[in-house]
C-alpha cells in the first residue's frame, strides 16, 4: 500500500502532451477510479481495449499517472494472460483448449491451423493478417470444440470447417467484412495434404 | 423502497405477466447465443409486431434453460396449456411456434419438442437455478415477481446478524467453490473478527476448464447473487462487496453491472438498503485471465490490482484479507444458495442431500455424452444417474471410460465407481474432488496418460511461479508425462513420477500446486495398466498417442535398426 512513497519516477506531468485521442479513454478510466493504485488492472483493461496491446510508452504513462513503479505495471501486465505486449493481427482466432474441447479433439484443429498458416499459438502471421491463440475454457462446453474468430463464437468445429472459415475471414478485408461476407468467392475447400 | 413497496412491485409484475395469453421465453445465454438465439429472438419479436399481438404475446430473452447442446431453446408458457420446451429452434421454426401458440386455440407443435418428463428435467432439483430460464435477467421486476429480495427484506427486519449466521450453519451449506468449507462457520468467523471495515467477495473467477456454472448463474439470475452477497454483508457487518468476474465472461459482467445499477436505483443496494440502517455497495472487478486467481489469497491480490499470487495462510482472509481487513470470500454459487435458505428455512434446505453434504449442486455436464449442458441435482445422486439418465449416455455406441470432476485439481472416476453418491466426502475418498462443478465425460477413445498430461500442461502454464515445488514440479511432471506419451519413458520414470507427486502435494504453497498432481494420481490409481502399456509395451491402448520416440538408453539400437531399414529400402528402390 505504501509503494507510492518509495517510487522514483518523476511525478506525472499533467500537461504532458499525448496527441493520440485514445489516451483520452485511458484518462477517463483513471479519473473514474480517482487515480487509485488498486485500479491498475481496470486501467490496463481500458488501455488494451483502446490500443489493442500495451506498448512500453503506454505502460510508462499509466505508471506515472498512478504513481507506481514501471516494474510494477510491467509485472502486472505480464502476469495476466489477457494483456498482450505485442500488436495483434488483423483477425484473431482463439481455439478453446478446455477439457471438453480437448476430449473432442481441439488439439487437431490447432495442429491443422498451425500447419496451414505457419504460426504457433500466441503468434501472428508475418503479413499481420491473423493471430492464433488458445483459451483455457470459453465456457461453451456444450458446443465443444469451440473456436472464436474475431469475437464470434463458433461451435462444433472440425479441422476442415475451421480452415474454411479462417480462409474466408482472411480473404475479406476487415473494414468491409460484414457486407461482403456473403459475396466472397469461397477459396478452395478442404485442408492441404 | 421498503418492504410493502417491494411486495407491491412483485404483485404488479405478476399481474402484468398474467395478462399475456402466451409468453415466449428464449434462452439468451452464451451457448445459445453462439448457436443463433439472437436471430430467433428477433424473429419472434418481428412476428409479434407484424401480427399486432403486443397485448397478448410477450417475448422475453431469459437465462439458461439447461440442455445447452440442444440450443437455441425456446420455452412457451401458454394459458391453459402445459409449458413446453423446443430445441434447435431456427428463426423459421420460431415463427411456426409463435403462430401455433398465439392462435385463438393454442396448440403445441409436434416437432423439436423436448419432453418435460424426460429424465433430463425430471431428475433435477432446481434451487439455485430456480429462476434461470424463466426470468429476464436484465429486469429487476422479473426477479422481484418471483419473490426476489424478499429474503433480504426478511433478514433485515426479522433477524439479527447472529441469527442469519446460525441459519446458514444449521442449513449445512458448504462452500461450492470446491473445498467444501462450512459456509456458516466462515460467516461466523468474519462476523466475530475485529475490524473497522469488512468486505465480502464473490468469487466468480471460474477458471476450471469444463465448468461454467458460475457464469450461467451470473448471466441468468444476477440479482440472486447480489441478494446473497447483501445478506452476507448484513450477517458479517460488511458495507462493501466485490464480485470478481472472469475476463472471458463479458456478458456476465454486463448483466451484473446492469443489475447493480437497477438495484441501487430502487434502494435494494447502496445506502440504507430497504429503508434500514444497513448500507451495502457492490463493485465489479474484471479478471484478466489467470487460473490461480481462483485461490482466495491470489484473488484478493488481484482485486487490489496486483499480480495474482497467493500468500501463505494463516492469516486467513477472515482475519486479514483485503487491505488487511476481515474479508468473507465465497463462491458465486454459494451466494446463490443464501436467499432460498432464508426464504424457506434452514431445515428445508438441510432435508435435501446427504448427511454431510446438504442441498443441491450445479454441474456443467460436458464431454462425450449425448446431452451436454447445465444441471442442478441433489447431493448424493449417483454418477450413473447423472451421466446415463440426465445426460442420456455415451453417443456413437462407445463405452464409458471415466468421468472427470474438479478440473485440474480433481481426478478421473472409472466405470466401477459409477454408483458412488456424488458428495464432498465420497468423491474425496475416490481421489477426486467435488470441485466447482465441471463434469467431463470421457469415452474409450480418451487416453488417460494423455489426459493427465493435458491437466499437467494446464497447471504448468498457470503456475504463478511463486513457490518452487509448483513452479518446477509441474514442469518436471509434464516432461515425464511427455515421455510416457511419446514412448521414451522407462520404468524408472514411473517411480520419479510418484515421488514428485507426493512432494508437490506436501510442499506447495497454495491449492493449485497441492492439487496439481490429483489428475495424475487418480489416473495412476485406476488406469495403471495403461501407463504400463505405454512404458513397457510402448503402445497406447486408446490409440491416441503417437509413441514415435524411444527411451534414451535404447536410442543406439533404434538408430541402427532405422538406418538398416532405410538402407535396405534404398537398395530395393
Amino acid at each position: 500500500m505504501s509503494i507510492a512513497n518509495k517510487q522514483k519516477n518523476p511525478p506525472a506531468k499533467v500537461e504532458e502532451v499525448r496527441t493520440d485521442p485514445r489516451y483520452k479513454l485511458v484518462d477517463r478510466t483513471l479519473k473514474r477510479f480517482h487515480y487509485q493504485q488498486d485500479a491498475l488492472i481496470e486501467v490496463l483493461h481500458t488501455a488494451q481495449e483502446a490500443f489493442g496491446f500495451l506498448d512500453d510508452d503506454l505502460m510508462i504513462y499509466i505508471a506515472r499517472a498512478l504513481k507506481l513503479p514501471q516494474s510494477w505495471v510491467y509485472g502486472v501486465a505480464t502476469f495476466y494472460h489477457f494483456f498482450s505486449l505485442e500488436p495483434q493481427g488483423e483477425h484473431t482466432c482463439v481455439v478453446c483448449m478446455g477439457t471438453a474441447c480437448y476430449v473432442k479433439r481441439a488439439a487437431e484443429i490447432i495442429a491443422t491451423v498451425q500447419d496451414e498458416f505457419g504460426i504457433a499459438p500466441g503468434e501472428t502471421t508475418a503479413d499481420g493478417k491473423l493471430s492464433l491463440a488458445t483459451a483455457r475454457c470459453l465456457g461453451s462446453c456444450g458446443l465443444a470444440p469451440v473456436m472464436v474468430i474475431d469475437n464470434q463464437v463458433l461451435g462444433k468445429e472440425t479441422p476442415d470447417t475451421a480452415i474454411t472459415q479462417l480462409r474466408e475471414v482472411i480473404a475479406t478485408p476487415a473494414a468491409t467484412a460484414a457486407t461482403s461476407a456473403a459475396t466472397t468467392v469461397e477459396p478452395q475447400e478442404g485442408p492441404q495434404p | 423502497m421498503n418492504r410493502p413497496e417491494l411486495q407491491a412491485m412483485g404483485e404488479r409484475e405478476r399481474e402484468r405477466q398474467q395478462s399475456y395469453r402466451c409468453r415466449l421465453l428464449c434462452c439468451a445465454s452464451t451457448p445459445c447465443l453462439s448457436s443463433g438465439a439472437t436471430a430467433v429472438i428477433e424473429a419472434l419479436k418481428q412476428f409479434v409486431k407484424e401480427q399486432e399481438l403486443d397485448a397478448d404475446v410477450l417475448v422475453t430473452a431469459t437465462g439458461c434453460m439447461g440442455p445447452c447442446s440442444r440450443g437455441p431453446l425456446v420455452t412457451v408458457q401458454t394459458r391453459d396449456l402445459e409449458d413446453v420446451v423446443y430445441e434447435h429452434v431456427t428463426p423459421e421454426l420460431a415463427r411456426d411456434i409463435a403462430l401455433a401458440h398465439a392462435a385463438p386455440e393454442p396448440r403445441a407443435l409436434e416437432r423439436n419438442l423436448l419432453a418435460a418428463d424426460s429424465p433430463f428435467f425430471a431428475k433435477q432439483k432446481k434451487v439455485v437455478l430456480s429462476n434461470s430460464g424463466l426470468i429476464d435477467p436484465e429486469r429487476l421486476e422479473c426477479y422481484v415477481a418471483r419473490g426476489g429480495y424478499g429474503a433480504l427484506a426478511n433478514a433485515l427486519r426479522e433477524m439479527t446478524p447472529v441469527e442469519v449466521c446460525e441459519a446458514i450453519t444449521r442449513s449445512g451449506l458448504r462452500g461450492r467453490g470446491g473445498a467444501g468449507y462450512p459456509t456458516g462457520l466462515k460467516w461466523d468467523l468474519v462476523r466475530k473478527a475485529p475490524g473497522t471495515r469488512k468486505f465480502v467477495i464473490a468469487n466468480g473467477d471460474e477458471g476450471d476448464p469444463g465448468a461454467y456454472m458460475d457464469r450461467t448463474l451470473m448471466e441468468s439470475d444476477p440479482h440472486r447473487v447480489l441478494e446473497g452477497m447483501a445478506i452476507a454483508g448484513y450477517a458479517v457487518g460488511a458495507e462493501q462487496g466485490y464480485i470478481y468476474v472472469r475476463g472471458e465472461y463479458p456478458i456476465a459482467a454486463k448483466r451484473l453491472e446492469n443489475a447493480i445499477r437497477m438495484a441501487e436505483r430502487r434502494g435494494l443496494l447502496g445506502g440504507r438498503v430497504l429503508d434500514s440502517s444497513f448500507s451495502f455497495r457492490i463493485d465489479i472487478r474484471i479478471g484478466a485471465g489467470a487460473f490461480v486467481c481462483g485461490e482466495e489469497t491470489a484473488l484478493m491480490a488481484s482485486v487490489m490490482g496486483r499480480r495474482g499470487q497467493p500468500s501463505p495462510r494463516p492469516p486467513y482472509p477472515a482475519q486479514s484479507g483485503l487491505w488487511g481487513m476481515p474479508t468473507l470470500i465465497n463462491n458465486v454459487e454459494t451466494f446463490g444458495n443464501i436467499a432460498p435458505i432464508i426464504d424457506n428455512g434452514a431445515e428445508w434446505y438441510a432435508a435435501i442431500g446427504t448427511d454431510k453434504s446438504k442441498g443441491t449442486k450445479i454441474f456443467a455436464l460436458a464431454g462425450t455424452v449425448a446431452t451436454t449442458g447445465l444441471i442442478e441435482v441433489p447431493m448424493g445422486i449417483s454418477l450413473r444417474e447423472i451421466i446415463f439418465d440426465i445426460g442420456g449416455g455415451i453417443p456413437n455406441g462407445r463405452a464409458f471410460k471415466a468421468a472427470q470432476t474438479g478440473g485440474p485439481s480433481g481426478g478421473c472416476i472409472p466405470a466401477e465407481h459409477l454408483d458412488t453418491p456424488v458428495d464432498y466426502d465420497s468423491l474425496r475418498r475416490l481421489g477426486s474432488i467435488m470441485g466447482s462443478g465441471g463434469l467431463v465425460v470421457m469415452d474409450d477413445t480418451s487416453c488417460m496418460p494423455d489426459v493427465a498430461k493435458f491437466f499437467m500442461e494446464f497447471c504448468m502454464d498457470e503456475s504463478c511461479g511463486k513457490c518452487v515445488p509448483c513452479r518446477v514440479g509441474t514442469v518436471q511432471l509434464h516432461r515425464l508425462l511427455e515421455h510416457i506419451t511419446n514412448g521414451s519413458a522407462t520404468p524408472r520414470d514411473m517411480e520419479t513420477l510418484e515421488e514428485l507427486c507426493v512432494m508437490m502435494q506436501e510442499t506447495s504453497l497454495c491449492g493449485l500446486g497441492q492439487s496439481a498432481p490429483n489428475p495424475l494420481l487418480s489416473t495412476l490409481r485406476y488406469f495403471r495398466e495403461e501407463y504400463q502399456a505405454h512404458i513397457l509395451e510402448r503402445t497406447c491402448p486408446a490409440g491416441k498417442c503417437t509413441m514415435d520416440h524411444v527411451p534414451p538408453l535404447e536410442q543406439g539400437a533404434e538408430l541402427q535398426r532405422r538406418s538398416r531399414s532405410t538402407t535396405s529400402d534404398s537398395e530395393v528402390s
